[in-house]
């Protein structure tokens, strides 16, 4: 029946509620990368001689690799010369803000409109927020309570000043500065982020988390975020991200590194909703994203759930690598393909020791002319004696212009390890819809009805706080889309 | 209550529905019967609002509106109902928050606050009785695995928490034992008044042992052929449609 096609049509006419641009004065390096760039970046957050090193290894580095062409994604040769890799708000470097309080109040405005108020009285009660705007961070609330359990969560530049040796211990020891093309370019121009370190046996007493906010144009967001959950302790972190909506698509390539070492467990939650372009495909933020855990020691867990509604372009795999023996893996993942989006997204579990297991569910929906694709890699390595590893991936389709896609690689180097992949794919059916309307709902309540159900699974991962705003999102994300 | 006049309506230009002229009073109950591809679900679908049907003649009047001009869930909002002949399964999407959902939304309309979750629980509860519904069926996905009997009992569930004016149960009576169209015809017998009415498409007389109709229609080739009491069920049943079809070709 001809109806169908026409109602999911008006999918495309949604609004980017994030997409206004907060007026500051900024220091922002002329596009173009060279050596000479990396160096101004290292010097203008006064690095240590070793930290620049770093940089000018992977650059040099980067400089002999190729841009990967394998992801399903289509787009325009990226000019690297022609991004901006450093920007920060206030014009010069002494009125750089020294603490909460001397934050330029546009800014502050700036996250309370996003709905994350730093301000001491309106702080989220139970959240601790790092704020990153463009390539700085303007700020970090409760800190203080957070060093009494002895927990560390600043900013990566404070870190580097305040922690130099937990920095050179653990940069670059999960994901390193030669592991991939945008994690190289990262690992050379890297401009701010979140450190954090959970000492032994705490279990971190507030949620973490760290909004990205990128700002500026013609300006890439290259952020670098390192979280040591040390022995027997316990962390759940949440980061979120927007953009202003700009007919040019921008760059994003941020490094996330894990370390669980013995007992210790890691949560990682992701709320990304960066500007996901228009329905002809102008605009929206490249999200090209290397996440990747070690479970280092025994007993160790990192878990990772992703609710990714936007970007023009998604590339990016959380993965783990299941070092420590009995090690566990999570990767609960909801990916919204609509408008233009492409979204090629999955996860990794390296299964290195034994009785490691490993559980991936990912829910990929498609709208629009959308297309989604799940690529996951499950390894048994020939150590991994009685490693179990358990795939659901489901794709959701809606409308007859978008597409989903699976790739699954499963190696299996030990013949005790047990692997199981189940997948399915279903359409949201014009009977369903008509069954809805038949009960008296609207039709674009039961679209969302019917695909916050397909979510369920992923959003119950969440922390509580977020599960009922992801649910919300998704709402919003979906709004417009039928008439 | 609804007055169907000359509705004639098809799919990719061929006709289905005929002229087809029907007169339904508050408080009476009127069955349709026919042989298969008579048209008796595309009537029901019609009136449901279902899209990617042409109406090409006739009106709806439905309480002094254009039934026709009103989206489904419009229809829906001022009491008209469909039990569907092939309940839709929503896998995902939990049956108590569906009806729930589906409650609210009628609530709204008619200017209501909204049911809570404990408020609807109650209203829920009494009326689940009624329908000897196992009450773990409400915690699935909506019709997900539920069995024929569930389902056809689900959507009598449905009718009677959206009390509705009007009701169509398009072949409620298919894939039901004996004693579960026992239990659906009772359902709907207990939500008969004065002030509703209902039409009831059936291939088989045997549902109208249970529901008994005061008007029987013959509906054959997209047009009502013949209209009488329910003694008329009964001749039906007895000498099977050949003889109204071949009334009509003489």
């Amino acid at each position: 029946m001809s109806s169908e096609s026409e109602v999911i049509d008006q999918y495309v006419e949604q609004e980017y509620k994030w997409g206004f641009y907060t007026d500051v004065e900024a220091d922002t390096l002329p596009p173009g990368l060279d050596e000479n760039v990396i160096r101004h970046i290292s010097a203008k957050k006064e690095e240590p001689e070793w930290l620049l090193e770093w940089r000018l290894k992977a650059f040099r580095h980067w400089q002999t690799m190729k841009e990967p062409c394998w992801p399903q994604a289509k787009y325009e040769p990226i000019d690297y010369q022609a991004i901006s890799y450093y920007s920060a708000p206030g014009a010069k470097d002494k009125d750089r803000p020294k603490s909460l309080d001397e934050v330029d109040p546009k800014l502050l405005e700036t996250y309370d409109k996003l709905g994350v108020p730093l301000h001491e009285r309106e702080r989220l009660a139970g959240v601790a927020v790092d704020a990153v705007f463009d390539s700085v961070s303007v700020g970090t609330t409760h800190q203080e309570e957070l060093a009494k359990h002895g927990v560390i969560f600043c900013s990566f530049s404070e870190a580097v000043r305040d922690h130099p040796e937990l920095i050179q211990k653990y940069l670059g020891s999960v994901v390193p500065y030669t592991d991939n093309f945008f994690a190289t370019l990262n690992s050379a121009v890297f401009s701010d982020g979140s450190f954090v370190y959970i000492p032994k046996g705490v279990r971190c007493p507030l949620e973490l988390s760290t909004y990205f906010r990128i700002n500026a144009a013609e300006t890439g967001q290259f952020e670098r975020t390192l979280i040591v959950a040390d022995e027997g302790s316990h962390v759940s972190y949440l980061e979120g991200c927007t953009a202003p909506m700009r007919d040019e698509n921008q760059l994003h390539a941020a490094v996330v590194e894990l370390v669980a070492l013995g007992d210790a467990e890691i949560k990682y939650s992701t709320v990304q909703n960066w500007y996901p372009g228009d329905e002809d495909g102008n605009g929206g933020i490249y999200n090209f994203v290397t996440k990747r855990g070690v479970c280092r020691g025994a007993r160790s867990k990192i878990s990772w759930t992703q609710v990714e509604t936007g970007s023009a372009i998604t590339w990016k795999y959380p993965s783990v690598i299941l070092r420590g023996e009995e090690s566990v893996g999570e990767f609960y993942s909801v990916a919204l393909a609509n408008l233009a989006q492409q979204a090629d997204t999955g996860t990794k579990m390296i299964h290195l020791g034994k009785n490691t297991r490993s559980t991936i569910i990912s829910k990929g929906i498609s709208a629009g002319k959308g297309q989604n694709s799940y690529r996951g890699l499950v390894q048994m390595g020939k150590n991994a004696t009685g490693a179990r590893n358990f795939t659901q991936c489901d794709s959701l389709l809606i409308g007859s212009r978008c597409g989903a896609h699976t790739f699954p690689y499963i190696e299996v180097k030990n013949p005790t390890a047990k692997v199981e992949h189940e997948a399915t794919t279903s359409k949201i059916g014009e009977d369903q819809i008509f069954y809805c309307n038949a009960r008296g709902i609207e039709t674009q309540d039961a679209v969302n009805m019917i695909v916050n159900g397909f979510c369920k699974e992923v959003f119950s991962e969440l922390p509580m706080e977020f599960a009922m705003e992801a649910q919300a999102l998704m709402d919003v994300s979906l709004e417009g889309s039928v008439g | 209550m609804l007055e169907i006049k000359n509705l004639e309506a098809g799919v990719d230009g061929k006709t289905i529905l005929n002229g087809i002229d029907l007169s339904i009073n508050a408080g009476e109950v009127h069955a349709i019967m026919g042989p298969n591809g008579s048209g008796k679900s595309t009537l029901a679908q019609v009136l449901a609002g279902r899209e990617g049907y042409d109406i090409t003649a006739g009106s709806v009047n439905y309480n002094g509106q254009d039934l026709l001009e009103l989206g489904p869930e419009e229809r829906v909002h001022e009491g008209f109902f469909l039990a569907f002949q092939y309940p839709v399964e929503i896998p995902g999407v939990n049956t108590t928050y569906f009806l729930r959902a589906a409650v609210n939304a009628v609530r709204e309309h008619h200017g209501k606050e909204e049911l809570d979750a404990v408020g609807f629980l109650k209203l829920m509860r009494e009326k689940i009785e009624l329908l000897e519904l196992d009450e773990s069926l409400l915690k699935r996905s909506v019709n997900e695995g539920f069995s024929g009997g569930e389902k056809k009992r689900a959507e009598i569930l449905q009718m009677a928490l959206l009390d509705p004016k009007f009701a169509v149960l398009d072949e409620t009576d298919s894939g039901l034992d004996i004693d579960a169209l026992k239990i659906v015809a009772n359902g709907v017998n207990q939500l008969r008044r004065k002030d509703n009415a209902q039409l009831v498409i059936t291939h088989y007389q045997r549902l109208l042992d249970y529901i008994v109709p005061d008007h029987v229609h013959v509906l054959v080739d997209g047009r009502i052929v013949k209209s009488g009491t329910k003694e008329l069920a009964l001749e039906l049943e007895e000498r099977g449609y050949d003889w109204i079809t071949a009334v009509q070709a003489a």
